[in-house]
């Protein structure tokens, strides 16, 4: 059996790239991708913790269960997302958030 | 789902069923005549204000202690609720006026406020995870709701892009919180972290992430960066909306899951949370004064007003201290909630077609030409800053002393410092409105005025009776606390 601390590194990594490609891309399809890699870092540590609390915990459920809402939550949102960037596309003719700059002060 | 189940969350069903019957109803209303959708909106926010109402007293716990129904979170739908009521009767004429009148709005806004009821009502992270998604997704719709204009289409994308975000940050600290703990319920946590069966590392590290979370959706430094361009670029009508509630609901989570399952942690949270709050407060005031378009300068004043708040939190884990110190931000957040909203009014009130109107200098003359307004405008703007004779003082009285008690005596002394800071870009626009010559005009409209009218004058009514108040928000925080 592959160690706890094993999967929790590779979550972690998962997240800080995630965390940091929204910081440092600028196309809005990457900045989706990575805040999906965000919450399926996420998905994987309540998996992971879930089986590791399976033996000793009343809420084994809770954490598999979690990352079935946050899957549903994570497309709701990449609907709303895309609707937004076709509409920016239409106008700008780009989707890079650097052309997004009307807002300044 | 048992009785019990069902009657805590009667508000929210009947709020979340009544905006998707209008979603239907809304097809037969012509375009033209949105105002019935409005009309039957408000009609369905006042039944549940009602149903929230007659809940007052009940303390029950439903869905296996997943949601409770309390005094808390009553108070805290109650305050939604007249906010859902004012955010409808500002976009009435608003919607008319920039002729982007579509029922989808309020609805939109019904199923946001459901959210953020929701998110009062939860003891569980699950239900706070999406209670805080069904609060934020109609948010970045209703952000981007002036398609056309390229302001709106951009705040919009940065509102979701900087939302999705936070919402990492809140999703991977529950993980690490359920790691630790093997529970995702709040008394869970509490008995895992009072019987040394959790991970103190991971906890701490878990609920650190979800303050960074909650951090953006209720704008404090340093996770502000979005709140002023998503504040002027979104309607004004949703700006006042969002400022209000969002800000509300984000509190209310932050209260009950720190105040109710972290006192363990206090120790190094303290700090940080002290931190945060100053250093909000300072940015806030500080960049608010180079601001010259009203809707910029509200956003970091509401930067500012978050700072503010936050200070309530800094004593929660002090057992003497901790029952007044969270109602005196429950207070605060009272008098924010109404002295936004006023504010947002008049702003929509002078707002013209594209982008037109909302620079602080269009407000010369408003003294002259219309007193009842400008009257109104001095009063939220004398509350924003804290002087008498305004909710805004007692308010802030109540912060301050909060803070005193719990022996954080250099933040009490730094709000006092920062709001006379904001003294000067609060006044200044009393200033132009008294003192400089101008011609400004006005959009009258019924609803609007209004509204106005009830913001002002709850602001000055309630700091003569603060007592009132004060023992209202007491009582809320009653049981589970």
């Amino acid at each position: 059996m592959v160690p706890l601390n094993y999967y929790l590194a590779l979550s972690a990594i998962l997240f800080s790239m995630g965390a940091l490609g929204i910081l440092i891309r600028r196309n809005s399809l990457i900045i989706f991708m990575s805040v999906e890699l965000m919450l399926n870092a996420a998905n994987l540590s309540f998996v992971i913790f879930a089986r590791q609390w399976a033996a000793n915990s009343a809420s084994v459920f809770n954490g598999q269960i979690f990352v079935f809402f946050v899957m549903t939550v994570a497309a709701a949102e990449v609907a709303v997302g895309l609707a937004l960037i076709v509409v920016i596309f239409r106008s700008h003719q780009s989707i890079d958030i650097d052309q997004l700059n009307n807002l300044k002060g | 789902m048992t009785q019990t189940d069902f009657y805590t969350i009667l508000p929210i069903s009947i709020l979340i069923i009544w905006a998707c019957a209008l979603l239907l109803v809304d097809l037969f209303i012509p375009k033209g005549h949105k105002q019935t959708t409005a009309l039957l909106a408000a009609i369905g926010l006042a039944l549940t204000l009602g149903f929230s109402l007659s809940q007052i007293g009940s303390d029950l716990k439903g869905f296996n202690g997943m949601i409770v129904l309390d005094g808390f979170s009553i108070f805290l739908d109650v305050l939604l609720l007249l906010t859902g009521l004012f955010g409808v009767a500002v976009a009435k004429g608003y919607l008319t006026r920039f002729e982007m009148e579509h029922g989808e709005y309020y609805v939109l806004m019904m199923l946001s406020l459901s959210g953020m009821m929701l998110m009062a009502q939860a003891t569980d992270l699950i239900i706070t995870f999406l209670a805080l998604e069904l609060l934020s997704i109609p948010l970045y719709v209703l952000a981007a709701f002036a398609l056309e204009h390229n302001e709106s289409e951009e705040a919009g994308l940065k509102y979701l892009l900087l939302g999705a975000y936070s919402t990492g940050f809140v999703v991977f600290g529950i993980s690490l919180i359920f790691g630790a703990t093997g529970t995702t319920s709040f008394a869970g946590i509490f008995a895992a972290i009072q019987g040394g069966a959790a991970t103190m590392s991971l906890l701490l590290i878990g609920s650190a992430l979800l303050l960074v979370g909650f951090g953006f959706k209720v704008g404090l430094v340093p996770f502000h960066m979005w709140t002023p361009d998503v504040y002027q670029g979104s309607p004004t009508s949703v700006t006042a909306f969002m400022a209000a509630g969002a800000k509300a609901a984000g509190f209310a989570a932050i209260l009950r899951i720190f105040a109710s399952v972290f006192p363990a942690l206090a120790v190094d949270l303290m700090p940080i949370v002290a931190g945060l709050s100053a250093l909000t407060m300072i940015v806030g005031n500080f960049t608010a004064i180079a601001q010259t378009d009203i809707k910029r300068m509200l956003a970091f004043s509401s930067i500012a007003q978050a700072g503010y708040i936050l200070m309530a939190f800094v004593p929660f884990a002090n057992e003497t201290v901790r029952a007044t110190a969270i109602s005196a931000g429950l207070f605060y957040l009272v008098a924010y909630t109404v002295t936004s909203f006023g504010t947002w009014g008049i702003v929509i009130a002078l707002e013209k077609a594209e982008g037109k109107g909302l620079a602080i200098a269009d407000y010369a003359g408003l003294g002259k030409k219309y007193p009842l307004l400008a009257a109104s405008m001095a009063v939220f703007m004398l509350s924003l800053t804290g002087l008498p004779p305004t909710l805004g003082l007692v308010g802030k009285l109540y912060l301050f002393r909060a803070a005193i008690e719990g022996g954080v005596y250099w933040l009490a002394i730094l709000g006092v410092l920062t709001s006379l800071v904001s003294a000067y870009y609060y006044l200044r626009v009393i200033v132009v409105m008294y003192m400089k010559e101008g011609d400004p005009q006005i959009s009258r409209e019924g609803w609007l005025e209004f509204t106005i009218g009830v913001c002002a004058l709850l602001t000055v009514l309630f700091s003569l009776v603060p007592q009132q108040l004060f023992a209202w928000t007491s009582q809320a925080l009653m049981f589970h606390f």
